[in-house]
């Protein structure tokens, strides 16, 4: 079995960003980079498919600057085979990131595809199934389990209110939520050994596809501050205060 | 203008973030039509055409769509958009798998979440982890956008709306895509969650699922409020994956929060910080929880938990 596995270049999870001056955008030039934390349970998870033997090619794909080989070389040190990298240097959009993942997946033709359920720079949470529409294959979103068997997937999502297991005919797609895997530690000699893996560079012309963005970013602001709060010193005074202070207590 | 709403339900009634699209969508202006589909819809399309603002309720109800594939619906949900110029949901976990999916098929982008309608293209959403507010502005002709539901109040009642029934066929090819195994769910006696007036959340701090329900579920029945936890506290097993409040989990803004042994993570935070009055107990007086909390209690929260359920 094949496996595609998308992954974002996005700020360090611990980091808070900052907006810059004139608000056209956050100032992210000097902060920390990370793989988006969702995509290293999505790799970690096809790694451990081939170490099952039930995988045999794990394929990382990334769009982005040529400084998302960072994050490519992060997914070969893990444990994927190789990796391609989609130069695309600009602002985009969920809708052309899935357009470009369907053009590398018909050139790939994997048996399953593995994206994170959402990147935590952006939040938007659609490149998965807006890929899965487009290649018009099923989906299995913000997975916490999934067996492949047989030419299915078997899937276990987490939604509102409990979980829900579903069957995919491969080729499929799953999205990871943070409990598929506990993602690995890469060691230094897997770095030195990703560092020999190939990576592939394709443009968006190669692949055929028009990259422009229909979402405009127009402006970026703090979200509105909380007034600081007050420390009390009893529950009495808790309770007293939430009564006649806050008013959400009868 | 005109917009398709997608109601969410769940266990034969109408999901109350469904109350809160419909207040969106009257803020976009226009027509509202509410496309309630699945199996079993009666009573579902009923209390959707009583909310205040819905012009007409179409229903699609099949044994097919008994489980609400994305793979089934989204295609109807295709077929029928053009129509309209708004295609609409509140963000839960059925939009999260349904919109992304009908937008691709109509070849248009989408806007996650919306907290604010700026004008008929332009809205206001959260990125990193609701730390910044961006405003975005969309070129496409049909606009498919998830609505945070706390951002916007929940509708009131009207007269009922029409009801009309939709005919459709579920395609050979697209019923092969997906097929339902099973679902569990969580039994929670209080409100749900994400809708909820008070929400008492738990953390890693409450040290064990026994103390959690010992400490947290009284506390929670005083105040009629619903269950939530930190990350911490669900992957240590103190509570199910589905009480999870924050950036990945449920986004809340009740009118009371209260967070119990939660140290305050940017990501937990991105979950409940536009609630409205905040309350903190922690034993570590340094937590970032208390950057946020209207009201901050220092101390052993194993004496000060039952003190406080006691006294209430």
């Amino acid at each position: 079995m094949k496996i595609l596995v998308a992954v974002k270049r996005t700020v360090d999870p611990n980091i808070k960003v900052r907006i810059k001056a004139d608000q056209s955008d956050v100032d992210i030039a000097a902060a920390k980079m990370s793989m988006n934390p969702f995509d290293e349970i999505a790799v970690e998870e096809a790694v451990r498919l081939k170490e099952k033997g039930i995988a045999t090619e794990i394929v990382a794909v990334s769009i982005g600057a040529a400084s998302v080989q960072d994050t490519l070389r992060h997914a070969l040190a893990m444990g994927a085979d190789r990796a391609i990298l989609v130069e695309h240097a600009t602002a985009t959009d969920s809708l052309t990131v899935a357009k470009l993942l369907a053009a590398v997946a018909r050139k790939e033709n994997p048996d399953l595809l593995l994206l994170g359920k959402q990147a935590i720079d952006d939040d938007s949470a659609q490149a998965g199934p807006m890929l899965a529409a487009l290649l018009g294959i099923g989906q299995g979103i913000a997975a916490s389990r999934l067996e492949p068997e047989n030419g299915f997937v078997t899937v276990t999502r987490e939604v509102d209110g409990g979980q829900e297991t579903l069957r995919l005919p491969l080729p499929a797609l799953v999205t990871s939520d943070l409990r598929l895997n506990e993602p690995r530690y890469v060691k230094l000699p897997n770095l030195m050994q990703a560092r020999k893996k190939p990576v592939e560079t394709l443009t968006p012309e190669d692949l055929g596809v028009a990259a422009t963005a229909r979402t405009t970013l127009l402006q970026v602001a703090e979200p509105p501050a909380r007034k600081a709060g007050i420390k009390v010193g009893s529950v009495d005074e808790l309770i007293e205060r939430l009564r006649s202070e806050a008013k959400v207590l009868p | 203008m005109s917009t398709l709403l997608l109601a969410e339900h769940q266990n034969g009634q109408l999901r109350a973030i469904t109350h809160h699209a419909v207040t969106a969508a009257t803020v976009l202006g226009g027509e509202i039509d509410v496309l309630v589909a699945g199996e079993g819809l009666a009573g579902i399309a009923e209390q959707a055409a009583q909310l205040a603002g819905v012009s007409r309720v179409l229903v699609v109800e099949s044994t097919d769509l008994a489980h609400q594939e994305a793979e089934r619906i989204a295609p109807l949900v295709a077929s029928i958009a053009g129509k309209y110029q708004n295609v609409i949901a509140a963000s839960g976990t059925y939009a999260r798998n349904m919109l992304p999916r009908v937008a691709a098929l109509l070849d248009a982008n989408m806007v996650s979440d919306v907290l604010k309608i700026v004008s008929a293209d332009t809205f206001v959403r959260g990125i990193y982890a609701g730390n910044v507010h961006a405003t975005v502005q969309t070129a496409d002709a049909v606009r498919v956008l998830s609505i945070r539901p706390t951002a916007f109040a929940a509708a009131g009642n009207q007269p009922a709306a029409p009801i009309e029934p939709l005919g459709w066929q579920v395609a050979t090819e697209d019923k092969r895509l997906a097929q339902w195994i099973s679902a569990e769910q969580t039994v929670s006696k209080g409100p749900e969650l994400a809708t909820a007036k008070t929400v008492v959340s738990g953390g890693r701090a409450l040290g064990s699922a026994a103390q959690f329900q010992e400490l947290l579920v009284p506390l929670a029945g005083k105040l009629g409020a619903a269950l939530g936890a930190s990350r911490a506290a669900v992957d240590e097993g103190y509570a199910p994956n589905d009480w999870q409040v924050g950036q990945t989990g449920v986004v809340v803004a009740p009118e009371l929060y209260l967070a119990i042994g939660i140290s305050g993570a940017v990501q937990h935070l991105a979950g409940m910080k536009d609630s409205g009055t905040v309350v903190a107990i922690n034993q570590d007086p340094d937590a970032p929880i208390f950057q946020y909390a209207d009201y901050g209690l220092v101390g052993d929260l194993f004496t000060l938990l039952p003190e406080l359920t006691s006294k209430l």
